[in-house]
This record gives structure tokens, sequence and C-alpha cells, in this order.
């Protein structure tokens, strides 16, 4: 059975499912029951949108809230998967990364590689990423980059409800600690998505619109400026395929390098910052496997080089945007 | 002054169809056409496939561009007589109004759920006619295998198209996995929407279901027509079934699928990411392996049905493609003393798809 | 006029009621203009909290540093960062404290000593015992004060820059702003130690615990840890105990809260009535002086308000400015 699901519900669900079919997952984070210690109600929040909420009451103990000790829960978490737990770890924004990144990167990413191959840490770290929420700059950015950058981490950010629960699933069931970027404004999309659990395996991009004469390469929220642009750019006969990476690590080159060699053009769109991107690694990596078929040069549309603004009037000039992505695919078909 | 002037609109292929590429126009302006002929390939979602003229005449207009996309019901061409002037074609085409996009309310209402014993069954009701008519799927497809002989066919029958256990939406895990089984869990859905009887098509192992549901409760099965049947012979290519059990990448799984078509090039992205959403589904790997463990056992078909069959006197019409992979069409000779058998030419495993057109006229001649 | 009982001369109970009212209805006002949907991303107010910033900021001159949470408006205002700059601020304007880049979260104003609202709870303690640090190697007497809530409280940079203060006795007071909530998370829930003051022992620092509600009450505490801090005797912990009037951001619920909890707080534990109370029944101040105050601020968050609505957006040529110093 398939229903019209939001990414949050969606996301709610995977987790639910989980919880009931595997007893060693647990779920910690601030305020994702909400009301602990205190006098009103418990389940008070289900974490400040409402993701997690109703999961405390099905799975009592095992939704844990935590104190705002980011570097503590999230290094027990990482422990607890090191003992043969399965923790889900939400980290609200996933800008709060900064405090407790010492566990995630010296600790979680490295233990499997540093102990011979001995050890196995399926802790999945989730939480939110992105821009458009007027949120500023300590709450609005797309740090996957940077995540990616680390060997031992595994980094998701789907770009819609059905892949969603797939990969969040893949996530809790994976070995390996996961990063899963949930980008804010996807949260109330809808999608099919079945009643029943499933996975989608890591590393394997989908491809959202088939076509011809460009290809752009997108993740997160950014797909959909790319569909948006394709849509725009197929009035003009311009004929363009969109691949959504959905896994930046692992990264489903493969695909990507087929369509290049299929249709000879590539625009990589990115909501993080340009340098050290996921575009700019797309584009190095496609250049260099497919440099025969590129009939013009790659272009990477990125977010500036600039914290993220609050105003909504930068903001709105700081996301990628379908025009830009559109016109990228204009200069090369030129 | 329109009935003259003849409109070939962009087609709905089933339910989920609301929009389809034109790739290509096989007629051209000034060309005489009959009906059934093929005038443009239009690629969906889904599937690609030839639109064929519904009506005969001259093409004077084409409409649809080649690369572009346009909503289902979008007119696509103008046939006319010669005896037309484009006067009239012209002063048609400058009051035409465009249809209003149909509301999803179709679609919801056509896909729904029943319980039975077996568990929550997903199925799909099409047109009111007075003889009814059950498709039922084959080995790891679903209710959308039938999208051009549903869609062709709803506004002669009433028609019904189910999801097997184990299959599409419906129920992932069940008891029994033998062709009784899968009867009898035709015959509940029966009971259950008060279905007195039915004419039923079956493709693949759905044609053994079906056979084998006449077998055991004859008076409800009015007639029975099979594409690319089993139960017929012993022979079934294993290297197919376990290749579609145990694939779990696009890349991995296209060549299985491809060995289901003559043209191999019908096999699109979607068609790959819809089996592997099923196929993702928690349960359906392990009940795809114990049905084939069970139906296929010893890598052969358990269970030949033609003399049980023949038995109950149940009209029967059995077709194959004779370039099918899966089951090769001489298992349709034990068949032929008493059915009636349509081998179709340059046909693969698919045939009630890749001859759809031929398939939809041969079911509702059979059809009781 | 009968003698005065306060430890501050009228003058100065005057500019302190102004900065409370100011920041007061800087508030309130915003829960009105928020709730329009004129105000983008979310707001964190500090109304009911007042006393703790303005008391302990009445000691403090423009070298002295403080650093500020996500409820961060209140210590602005008691900071002397202009209210027209920070609704502008608010509103995302060009005219705004940080040209609208920072927004509600980032306010900021290094003139005033005021080195930024925060986004990320515990950040401000390790900067401030820079700030500390500076300020001893200049030898110019300054101080820094950062804020944070109960909930912040217990992040590990807090914890770890009150050791580092103690080991450097630098000249940094810790502010424990304590709602009683973390978001919806009660302070019973997620802090071990009954006091503070204990935890603060537990680092070799001397700690206090004062009603926050009251003004003289942080006002008296604070200026003698600050003195204390000023003179070389390193750093201090305050706990300030208060009460947050609205949810922890503007759309919560606040279904975790106590039946009657929030018309209790603002009957009983509101700083603004409490002070007036106290300064008019000593026959400090009068009624009439209190309320011409309030109608001066009222006029001035309406003006200000005003301006920000009006006053420009950002233009593109403003995204790419400000990244560094020189590129
Ligand atoms: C490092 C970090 N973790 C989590 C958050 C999300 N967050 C913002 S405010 C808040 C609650 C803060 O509670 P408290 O410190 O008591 O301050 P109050 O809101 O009560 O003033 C939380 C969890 C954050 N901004 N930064
Ligand atoms: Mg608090």
């Amino acid at each position: 059975m398939a229903r019209n699901l939001s990414m949050k519900d969606a996301i709610n669900e995977a987790i639910d499912l989980e919880m009931t079919r595997d007893p060693s997952v647990i779920l910690m984070g601030e305020d994702i029951a909400g009301g602990s210690g205190g006098q009103g109600e418990m389940d008070a929040w289900g974490g400040p949108l409402g993701v997690t909420k109703g999961l405390w009451g099905k799975h009592k103990e095992r939704v844990m809230d935590t104190p705002l000790s980011e570097s503590a829960f999230i290094g027990a978490a990482i422990g607890a998967a090191a003992c043969g737990m399965r923790p889900i770890a939400e980290l609200m924004f996933l800008d709060f990364m900064g405090v407790c990144f010492d566990q995630i990167f010296n600790q979680a990413a490295k233990f499997k590689y540093m102990f011979g191959g001995k050890a196995e840490t399926p802790v999945v770290i989730r939480g939110m990423v992105g821009a458009g929420f007027r949120a500023a700059a300590q709450h609005s950015q797309m740090l996957t980059p940077l995540f990616t950058h680390i060997p031992g981490l595994k980094v998701i950010c789907p770009s819609n409800a059905y892949d969603a629960k797939g990969l969040l699933i893949q996530s809790i069931r994976d070995n390996d600690p996961v990063i899963f970027c949930e980008h804010k404004n996807l949260y109330a999309s809808m999608a099919d998505v079945p009643a029943e659990a499933y996975t989608i395996p890591f590393g394997e991009a989908a491809i959202p619109r088939e076509g011809k004469s460009a290809t752009i390469v997108a993740y997160g929220l950014m797909v959909h400026r790319a569909l948006e642009a394709a849509e725009t750019l197929a009035k003009e006969k311009i004929d363009v395929e969109v691949v959504d990476l959905r896994s930046l690590s692992p990264i489903d080159m493969d695909t990507v390098i087929e369509s290049v060699e299929k249709t000879g053009r590539l625009v990589a769109v990115d909501e993080a910052n340009p340098r050290c991107s996921i575009a700019a690694d797309v584009i190095a990596s496609a250049t260099e496997h497919a440099f025969k078929a590129l009939k013009a040069a790659p272009i990477a549309i990125t977010a500036p080089h600039t914290p993220v603004p609050f105003s909504a009037a930068l903001e709105d000039l700081y996301i990628p945007s379908a025009a830009r992505i559109a016109d990228a695919v204009r200069k090369q078909v030129k | 002054m329109s009935d003259r002037i003849k409109q070939v609109v962009m087609p709905k292929w089933g339910l989920s169809m609301r929009e389809g590429k034109v790739t290509k126009w096989i007629v051209k302006l000034g060309d005489k056409v009959s009906v059934g002929d093929e005038l443009l390939e239009v690629e969906t979602e889904k599937i690609a496939s030839a639109v064929e003229a519904g009506d005969a005449g001259i093409v004077r207009r084409i409409l649809g561009e080649v690369d572009t996309v346009y909503p289902v019901k979008t007119l696509l061409a103008i046939l006319a007589d010669e005896d037309v002037p484009d006067s009239e074609i012209d002063a048609f085409l400058s009051t035409y109004v465009p249809p209003v996009a149909e509301e999803g309310e179709e679609e919801v209402s056509a896909y729904q759920n029943v319980t039975l014993p077996v568990g929550e069954i997903r199925y799909a009701k099409y047109g009111d006619g007075a003889k009814t008519l059950i498709f039922i799927h084959g080995f790891g497809g679903d209710l959308d295998n039938w999208l051009f002989n549903t869609s062709g066919l709803a506004d002669q029958f009433t028609i019904y198209a189910i999801d097997l256990p184990g299959h599409g939406r419906s129920v992932k895990a069940f008891k029994d996995p033998s062709l009784k089984g899968m009867a009898d869990v035709v015959l509940s859905f029966m009971d259950e929407l008060n279905i007195d009887h039915a004419n039923l098509i079956g493709h693949s192992l759905g044609g053994a279901i079906s056979m084998k549901t006449a077998i055991a409760a004859p008076k409800r099965v009015s007639s029975v027509t099979v594409f690319g049947s089993a139960g017929l012979g012993a022979d079934i290519n294993m290297d197919y079934i376990n290749g579609f059990i145990s694939a779990e990448s696009r890349r991995e799984i296209k060549p299985f699928l491809e060995q289901l078509f003559f043209d191999s090039s019908l096999v699109g992205r979607q068609m790959i990411d819809d089996i592997l959403k099923y196929k993702r589904l928690d349960g359906v790997p392990e009940a795809l392996r114990t049905l084939a463990d069970t139906v296929f056992k010893g890598g052969t078909q358990a269970q030949t049905l033609a003399d049980a069959f023949k038995a109950t006197g149940i009209p029967l019409l059995a077709i194959h493609g004779k370039d099918d992979h899966i089951i090769p069409a001489s298992h349709t000779d034990v068949v032929k003393g008493f059915a009636k058998v349509e081998l179709f030419a340059d046909t693969g495993h698919m045939s009630q798809m890749e001859k759809s057109k031929e398939a939809n006229a041969l079911i509702a001649a059979h059809a009781k | 006029m009968s003698n005065n009982p306060f430890p501050l001369p009228k003058e100065k109970l005057l500019e302190a009621y102004t900065k409370m009212k100011t920041i007061r209805e800087f508030e309130e006002r915003l829960h009105i203009e928020f709730a329009k949907g004129d105000i983008p991303g979310f707001v964190h107010l500090y109304a009911g909290e007042e006393a703790s910033g303005t008391g302990i900021m009445m000691h403090l001159e423009d070298k002295d540093r403080i650093a500020s949470t996500h409820r961060g408006h209140g210590h602005c205002i008691a900071k002397g960062v202009e209210v027209e700059g920070m609704m502008a601020e608010i509103y995302g304007k060009a005219t705004g404290s940080c040209r609208g880049k920072g927004g509600s979260m980032h306010i900021a104003d290094l003139s005033k000593g005021m080195m930024g609202a925060n986004g990320i709870l515990g950040a401000g303690a390790p900067l401030i015992c820079g700030a500390g640090l500076a300020a001893k190697f200049r030898g110019d007497g300054g101080v820094g004060i950062t804020f944070f809530g109960d909930g912040a409280s217990n992040q590990g940079t807090v914890l770890e820059s009150m050791n580092l203060a103690a080991i450097w006795n630098l000249p940094v007071i810790f502010v424990v702003e304590n709602n009683g909530y973390a978001e919806s998370t009660s302070i019973d829930y997620a802090l071990a130690v009954d006091s503070y003051i204990d935890r603060a022992a537990g680092f070799g620092i001397p700690g206090v615990t004062v009603d926050g509600t009251d003004f003289f009450a942080v006002y008296e505490a604070a200026g003698e840890i600050i003195k204390r801090a000023r003179e070389g005797g390193g750093p201090a912990f305050l706990e300030c105990k208060m009460v947050r009037f609205f949810g922890h951001f503007e759309g919560d619920a606040q279904t975790y809260r106590a039946k009657g909890e929030n018309e209790e707080n603002r009957a009983n534990k509101d700083c603004l009535k409490i002070f007036r109370s106290k300064v008019t029944k000593a026959g400090v101040i009068s009624d009439a002086d209190l309320n011409k105050i309030d109608d001066q601020v009222l006029a001035r968050i309406e003006a200000s308000v005003q301006k920000a609505k009006r006053d420009p957006l950002p233009t593109q040529k403003d995204l790419l400015t400000d990244v560094y110093v020189r590129y």
C-alpha cells in the first residue's frame, strides 16, 4: 500500500518501522520527545519541527531526550554503536556538528580502518541542512562536502519522501556511520510512499528526468530546481537529463558518466559553497572519465563563497535558482 | 462539420499516465491512413509505444512536435478526407477548445484494496460492461502489466486487474505459494467482490493460475485467455527467474528485463525503477524466492495443467510470442487439440503488451 | 522626596527602567509582528528576563565585553545597541545593525562591546575567555560576561571555559540565565546537580544564585563579582533564576508547561512590575514618571517598526561583501 506522504512523515515512519523491527535501534536527541522533567505534557515537541513526534509514545525509553551536550550524546551514540546498538542520534541542525565533530570524524569515521577492519559503528546522525528558512548563517548551511571529504562516513541527502524513507532505513541497517542530511525545505514535500519498509542501496543515483542534450547533476532541494530548469528548457527544445545523486558518499559516478557520455554536457548544481564542493568533485571526476564525450566545458552552479545571509532578499540570491541553472545549460548548448 | 474532421490526441495508456512525449512521427502530411495504422511514437514514463489511427483519412495537419511532452488528450494531428477543404479544418482549429485537464479522481477510485483471507490485496477496476474480465499478472509482475489491455477494453467490459500476494502493492508474506494457493486467492477475490463468474486472463505464471482456478471452480470461469503461459510444459528460463530475484541495481536487472521483450529497447528507465521499487520492499525477495522454489521446483515447472484443464470444457485461448525467451512457444502444442492458439511473430514474453492491439481484439472475441 | 534606599541614584534607576521597558516592548511588539508573518526566520524573545541583562549591564562600560545567546535582544538593548538598527536587522533590512546579514540570532555591535548573539549554544563562553584574556593583556580593567541558558550550561564549551578561566584567572563572569527550560525540556531533567554553586565550586569558581526577576538582587550580586574580576580576583559564576513569558521561539505551543504557569509568571514574576512596585513604594520614583517612560518607549518602538518596514532591503552587491577583510 502506498500513500501520499510528506518527507517529514516518511522519516518518522522509517524510524518507527526500524525501532519496531529491531530492539537495538534507539533514538536520541534534543527535544526529540520533549517535555522531559517538566510538569506539562510529555512528547510535547517531537523535535523543533515535529519530525519525531509520536515515537516516544510508541517506543518509550528507547526514545531519549538529551541535555544540550552534543559532544557527549553524539559520542555516546557512537560508542553504543561500537558496542552492538544501532543508535539514531539527531543533531537538530547539522550546523551544530561544530561542537561534536571530533566524535564523528576522528572517532566514528576511523574505527573501522584504524582497528584493522575489526570494528563496526552502525550509527546514524541525522539532522537538518540547507538554506531558505531565513534561519541565518549558523542554521542554514549545506555542509555535505565537509562530511563527504572524510573517509569512513557515509553521506546521504534525499530529495523526496520516497527516497528519504528507503535511504533512512538503509542507513539504520547499514553497519557504517551515516550522516543523514534532511533538507528542511523538503519536509513538507509529498510523494507516493509504500507503507512497508524498504531500502534504497547507497551509491545509486536516480534519474528523475531523462534527456539527451545536457546532464544536470544535483541532490537535495537542488534536484527540484534542476527539474524546474529542465521544464523551462524543454519549452526551448533543450532536452535535459537530471541526475539525483541521493547518496554523496558513496557516490554513483558511473551513472553521472554514463549520462554525460550520452549528452556531452554537464551542469553540476550544489547548494553548498563552491570551493571543494560536491559540484566540483562531480565535475572533476566526469572531466577525467568522460573527457572525450564533452561538447562544452562543465559548469558548476553553487552558492557563492559566503556564509548564508539572513535577509530574504539576500538568501534568495544565495540559493542557486532554476534560472541560473537553465542559463548554464543554454550557454553550453549555444 | 467536425465529424468529418478526425482528431488524433495524446492517448491515455493506463491510469497513471498524465502526459506523453512525441518521439517520432511515422506518417507525414498527406499520407493516407487506415484504422490501426501506426501514426506516431509516444514515450511515457512507463513505456514507449505507437499511437494507432482510430479513424481512416488523410493526414491533414500535424500539430504535435517531436521531443515535446503533451498532456493526455492534447490534439496532435488532424485526419480528414480529401474533400474536406482546408478552410474547414482551419475553422475547426480556430474554434478548437482544448479539453480541460482531468481530475485525479478516476485514479483514486480505480486502485483499491480488499482484505482477503491471504491479507490485503490491491486491484484496479475499470469499465462497467456486461461481461467481466479478471487479469492476473505473472511472476514478479503487477496489475500495471495490463496497462494497454485494460485501457483498450474498458469500454466493452467490466475489468478487474489484481496484484497477486507477494506482488505489486498486495500483502508480501503469505502462506501457500503454490498454484493452488494462488487460485484460492483469485476465488476469494471473486467471492469478496461478489463476482459470480468471470473470464480469466493470465500472463505467464498468471496463465497457470487462471487455468488452475478454472480447474478448481469450473462453474465460475467462463473462459480463459493466457499469454506466454506457464503450466503447459516443463521448461522455464531459470536464469531469468533467479536473475530477477537476485538483481539489486538497475544495471543488474536490465539485461534480465530485456529478455522479456522482442524489442529490448522497450525496457525504459521508469520500468526498471518501478520494478526495483517493488523488489526493495521488505519481504519481496523472500516472497519471490519461496514462490519460485514452489512453482519452479528443481528448475522446472512443477505442474502441467493441460489435461486437467481440457476436462473442464472451458474455452481456452492461448497466445504466445514466437520469440518468448522465458517460456518457449512450443509449450502451446499440448493445447492445440482443444484450444485456440495464436502465435505472434516478432514478439517476446510480454505479448499482451508488445502486441496489445491484436491481443485486445482476441480477448474481446474470446470472452463469454 | 524621601531617602533613596537603593544602590543607584534616581537617574540611574530611571535609566535601568527605561532599558527594561524597552526590552519588554521590543519583544512584545515582535511577538505581534511575527504573528503577522512579516518577520522572517525564527525569533527567541527575552520578555520576562529583562532584570537579568539590565541588572548586570548597569555595571558595564563599552570596553567591557559580553557574549550573548540566541535569546539576545535584551542583552543588546541593555548593552546600548540601538533599537532602530536591531529592528531593521530583524526585518532583514540593509540599515540593520548587521546590514541584514545576521538577523535576530546574530545581532552584534562590537563598538558597544556586544560580541554577538549566537546561534550556537555555549559558543560565547570560550570567546569571552578570549575577551578576558585581551583585557588582561591590555590592563584596562575590562571584564567579559558570557550569558548562557540552563540548557546551554551543559555544553562542553561552557565547562571547558570555566576551567580555563579559573586556571588563567581571567576577568570573566559566567552568567546562567535559568528560565527552567531548554526548548521544551525541563532543567529538572537535564541538570544533575541541585545547585549551580556546587558546580562552579567544582571548577574552583565562586558562585552566587539570585532571584533574576528582582533587578536589585541581580544588580547587587553582579556588582560585587564584576568589581572583584576587574581587580584581578578572577572569574565568578552567577545564576539568575527567572521565567520566560513566551514560548521557546515564536510558534511554540508550550504544552510542556504546567497548567496556568504562564499566567502565574505574568502575575507574580514580572520583573518590571516588581521594579515599579519597589521604587514607587519607597517613594523614590512616581508612577507618573514611569508612565512617561512607558509612553516614550512605546513611541520609540513604534517608530523603529515603521522605519524598519520602510527601509530598503540589501541588494545583490551586498551578497558578496564582508566575507574577508581582504581576499
Ligand atoms: C550547539 C547547539 N545545540 C542546539 C541548539 C538548538 N537550540 C537552540 S536554543 C536551545 C535551547 C536553549 O535552552 P537554554 O540554554 O536554556 O536557553 P533558553 O532558550 O532557555 O534561553 C536549543 C536546544 C543550538 N542552537 N546550538
Ligand atoms: Mg533555558
